[in-house]
């Protein structure tokens, strides 16, 4: 397997031949700052353009067809017009907050992102919390979410806010459940780790029943987690036109919209690093032959095939289901997933105990 | 159509005794009239929900300065709405009425517009620029003596949590308004405003002839066209006297029915679509597109189709057209248990709907909710059944009835008529018998003097028809019942304890037309 | 639901009944797409004979049309979008005046497409026509000339 931090550790070395040290490392924190939010935006671009497309398919429609080859310019036209919006504000809207909302969520989700390993070798962040570091950046954006729809000034963003609030504060309990579950089973916190410790079976398999349940919680609990259908209700446009961020044009607008994409890879990818091995390769052992032509498709591929299909079971589950009232929505998580996920994880522990994995 | 007039002084205890003697218990319809020298008031058209007998009864008072009629929206609750109606167009204040304002036109409008001495100047009522206030700002209250009091009353305190859904709101199905209260997600008051696209049919009808009225029709709910141009055409035959051949019966049924499988598919999918199944929504559209080309193919017209003319009907059905909806129909039977699968027996969709919005017959009959929403509460509405016209007597058909009333009933309701529409249509389609489509009819249409009613079942519900004739080109004063009036009056009764989202629920299952409601 | 089915019963249905959700739109997912695009496929794009789109008045090889200048059609058209400009023309053989049609003015932009001027006109000479590509930039261009 290609290991990135070759690559990574002779740029290093080159900048600290150059410069003092304290110099390179800035510039490579500039660096790497670039790398991701190039990397964010880029990906953004795929997710919006799969989404209309994968929609599309299931609707029995064709999508986007008209910009570009088959539609491929479409999301560049949106993004720029988007871009040259103008941006309107509102009487009565709280300034300050109102500007800083979307700033907050693309910035959970930006820290988010740095965190997912997508190659061996190749993650900006990795330390032995690495997914307390996730669960922890990841639900700050919430407080975007809640301070959009408090500082509108509009009566459907608060109740989109509001919604939002309790779907995504009661949802986090489920998936620090279902992670926790696949602590319990790797035994480390560190993303790169996790991933190395899948090298002869992902989670999924090796851990049989309960990582699947934990995997079918972490699915369910990540969509609402993303605001996505069927748990779309703090924007709900049937009921709130477009809930929280109903004030918002243009780029403010924008923030929102790449965000929420981009908490769907993110989702995504965790979902592929914890349960399906990352970018670890398909190995099954006793097949050396096989599994050294597994090893010829490169990690990135690995993990973004992954993840891509992670996030295409998540927009199928969306387009296909009718959207949950928020009481259900509660209930669901509070009767169902809560419990389910703490027996779970019993089971679990239990299974490692008694060495019952695979 | 027998008219029985009540002396204003008898009326209050002869309209009781209607209601307790009687059974009277279905206010059909209320008809504003302006009888000229005769005075003012208004045709009460009643009908008794078990042995469907039917009565019709009318008040009327001279004097037009303080005309006052006693209320009836304490014995049908329907007569809220009705009443309201009266008061927009022909200024007669019901006494006791809680709450008389317009309903249709804003309240700077000035004269009443149905009168026949009704000033049309522009400079009384120009095109005003500026919004207007909320109507709970200035309330008509009327103390029981019968002098008018205009009073302040705020339905609605400053520190409630108020918040408009419509006109321009996705779930509203075009441009009507409700103004909420909310308590959380709770709804706590809700008030209805109609009006945004009142056109004034009715006024521009007693100027045209009754062909050019014909082309106003299928703009009123515009996914009963034909069942809307049917009544008319049915209740202009009937005036004039004029038999209709039995090819254009069959035509005109099997058309109404299809415009009916048209209308429920739309109300399945836009169901979904409320919920936010956006999928089946699209299913939903994808197949009634294909029920839309066999009607462009024979009527030239996809939604607005101007197919049943006075007589007959426009064009001969196309050769290829009986094949055609045999095979749609043996499609759409596919496709509702594909409907079934993804969305109505989606647990989703059951949550959310069952036990939601539920509509007790009784309710329903005194909102007067025909239709599917009266049928899902458990009355037997069916104006098919009850009165059957065209060749409704004639078809085995079943009345679909459900007892719960929920959202849920609704839903299936529809789907399950279109099952029945696909079997009428399937014992009539091949047995269309030969002869003219249409009957020669004098280029100039007058209708003999009189009264005339003529009510079909249009896809959500009593489509009627009434003319009031004095003999000349024109009506002197046409009807037209709107189906989602009664819908949307019921909306006060179902979204009591609610949510927001369930208001959506309720909405779509109970499936009204903004246009037919404001004509 | 009913009631009395278990927390673990319940589930299982809820699951059931999700899944039949999914597997028809994964069917879906891959059965051939029914969109139209419409500019392009403007050639095999079949739009009903009777579709009405706008009133056009037939004209035969010399010229010549068939209206009357009766103004049966100006007369029922319920708002008004038909208007006639005639004139008297005394005929030389027979030393008759007759009406003869100047310019037949239609609006397409105010016509509901009802269909009573050509059920009306005694001569069939206006018919609808379902070519239906109409848009303008000007609403002056949806007054249209009919004769020639």
């Amino acid at each position: 397997m290609f290991d990135f931090s070759i690559i990574t550790t002779a740029i290093d070395q080159f900048l600290r031949s150059l410069m003092p040290s304290a110099m390179a490392v800035f510039l490579e924190c500039v660096l790497v700052a670039v790398c991701v939010i190039v990397a964010y935006v880029l990906l953004a671009i795929v997710m919006i353009f799969m989404e209309r497309k994968v929609c599309a398919a299931f609707q029995c429609r064709l999508g986007p067809m008209r910009v570009g080859f088959w539609g491929l310019l479409q999301v560049f036209a949106d993004v720029f017009k988007m871009i040259i919006k103008e941006i309107i504000h509102f009487k009565r809207t709280d300034n300050l907050l109102y500007n800083l909302a979307p700033y907050l969520v693309v910035l959970s989700s930006v820290l988010t992102f740095s965190c997912l390993p997508f190659a061996k070798g190749l993650e900006v962040l990795d330390f032995n919390m690495g997914i307390f570091f996730v669960m922890a950046t990841s639900s700050f954006g919430v407080l975007g979410i809640m301070l959009a729809g408090w500082s509108s000034n509009n009566k459907y963003s608060m109740i989109g806010a509001m919604r939002s609030g309790a779907q995504m504060v009661s949802y986090e309990l489920s998936i620090g459940l279902s992670m926790l579950t696949l602590v319990a089973l790797s035994g480390t916190m560190q993303l790169s780790e996790i991933v190395e410790r899948q090298a002869d079976a992902w989670f999924i398999f090796k851990g049989h029943l309960p990582a699947l349940t934990a995997f079918i919680i972490y699915l369910i609990a990540g969509n609402a987690e993303t605001n996505r259908g069927p748990f779309d209700l703090p924007e709900a446009e049937s009921e709130l036109t477009a809930g929280y961020h109903t004030e918002y044009s243009g780029m403010g607008f924008g923030f929102f919209y790449v965000a929420e994409f981009m908490n769907l890879f993110i989702v995504s990818g965790i979902a592929s690093t914890l349960f399906l091995g990352g970018w670890m390769p398909l190995h099954i052992p006793g097949l050396d032959g096989f599994n050294a032509v597994m090893d010829f498709i490169p990690g990135i591929v690995w993990f973004m095939g992954k993840t891509f299909f992670v996030i295409w079971l998540l927009m199928w589950v969306k387009w296909t289901f009718p959207r949950l009232r928020i009481d259900q929505v509660i209930t669901l998580e509070w009767k169902y997933l809560v419990p389910i996920g703490l027996i779970n994880l019993l089971i679990m522990t239990l299974c490692v105990v008694m060495g019952w994995t695979l | 159509m027998n008219i029985t007039f009540i002396p204003l002084s008898e009326f209050r205890p002869r309209m009781e005794a209607l209601r307790q003697e009687k059974g009277m218990d279905f206010l059909r319809d209320m008809i504003g009239m302006d009888w000229g020298e005769e005075g003012i008031g208004a045709i009460y058209m009643l009908e008794n929900s078990t042995t469907k007998e039917n009565i019709a009864v009318a008040t009327r008072t001279t004097d037009r300065e303080n005309t006052i009629i006693p209320t009836v929206s304490d014995i049908w609750q329907i007569a809220n709405m009705y009443e309201r109606e009266v008061f927009d167009f022909f200024g007669v204040v019901f006494s006791g009425h809680p709450f008389m304002r317009r309903l249709y036109l804003r309240n700077d409008w000035v004269g009443y517009p149905l009168r026949k001495d009704y000033d049309e100047s522009e400079a009384l009522n120009p095109v005003r620029m500026f919004s207007e206030k909320n109507e709970e700002d200035y309330l008509h209250t009327l103390s029981p003596d019968g002098t008018i009091t205009t009073t302040v009353d705020n339905s609605f305190d400053d520190k409630e949590y108020v918040i408009n859904i419509g006109p321009q709101h996705p779930a509203t199905h075009g441009v009507l308004r409700f103004r909420l209260s909310l308590e959380g997600e709770f709804i706590r008051k809700v008030d209805v405003h109609c009006g945004y696209i009142h056109r004034g049919i009715e006024k521009i009808s007693e100027k045209y002839t009754y062909p050019q009225i014909l082309a106003l029709t299928d703009r009123l709910d515009y996914l009963s066209a034909h069942q809307n141009r049917h009544a008319l055409c049915m209740c202009i035959e009937k005036a004039m006297g004029l038999e209709i051949t039995d090819r254009t019966q069959y035509i005109r049924t099997i058309m109404d029915e299809l415009q009916r499988i048209d209308s429920h598919l739309l109300f399945v999918s836009c169901a979904a679509m409320d919920l936010g199944a956006l999928t089946a929504f699209i299913y939903g559209f994808r197949d009634r597109e294909k029920l839309l080309d066999i009607f462009e193919e024979v009527t030239g017209g996809r939604l607005i189709q101007n197919y049943n003319t006075i007589g007959g009907v426009q064009a001969d059905i196309t050769p290829g057209f009986a094949g055609k909806v045999k095979e749609y129909c043996r499609y759409i039977l596919d496709k509702l248990q594909e409907y079934n699968d993804v969305f109505t027996n989606n647990t989703i969709t059951r949550k959310r709907m069952i036990d939601v919005g539920i509509l007790s017959k009784e309710d329903a009959i005194s909102y007067g909710c025909t239709g599917g929403t009266g049928r899902a509460s458990g009355w037997s509405c069916d104006v098919r059944k009850r009165h059957p016209y065209a060749l409704y007597d004639k078809v085995d058909f079943k009345e679909i009835l459900y007892s719960k009333g929920d959202c849920y009933d609704r839903l299936r309701l529809r789907i399950d008529e279109i099952k029945e529409s696909v079997k009428i249509i399937n014992q009539l389609i091949d047995n269309i018998p030969e002869g003219d489509y249409k009957v020669k009819t004098k280029p100039i249409i007058r209708i003999p003097e009189g009264s005339y009613h003529a009510a079909v079942e249009g896809s959500r519900g009593e489509f009627g028809v009434f003319i009031e004739s004095r003999g000349e080109k024109s009506p002197y004063r046409i009807k037209f019942r709107p189906m989602g009036l009664p819908l949307v009056a019921s909306m006060h009764t179902l979204l009591k304890g609610c949510k927001i989202a369930d208001l959506m629920a309720i909405g779509a299952t109970l499936d009204y037309v903004i246009p037919d409601i404001d004509r | 639901m009913k009631d009395n089915i278990t927390y673990l019963g319940r589930i299982y249905c809820t699951l059931k009944s999700l899944l039949t959700g999914m597997s028809v739109t994964l069917k879906e997912f891959f059965t051939p797409k029914v969109t139209e695009q419409y500019p392009e496929n403007r050639k095999t794009l079949k739009i009903s004979e009777r579709h009405r789109a706008r009133l056009v008045m037939p004209h035969d090889e010399q010229g010549g049309n068939k209206c009357i200048a009766c103004g049966l059609c100006q007369n029922t058209c319920p708002n008004g979008s038909i208007s006639i400009t005639t004139k008297s023309v005394t005929d030389e053989e027979t030393g008759k005046s007759k009406k003869v049609l100047v310019e037949y003015s239609y609006d397409l932009g105010c016509c509901m497409f009802c269909q009573l001027c050509v059920n009306a006109c005694p001569k069939g000479a206006i018919e609808f026509s379902n070519d239906f590509e109409n848009a303008v930039f000007d609403r002056n261009k949806l007054i249209q000339k009919l004769n020639k």
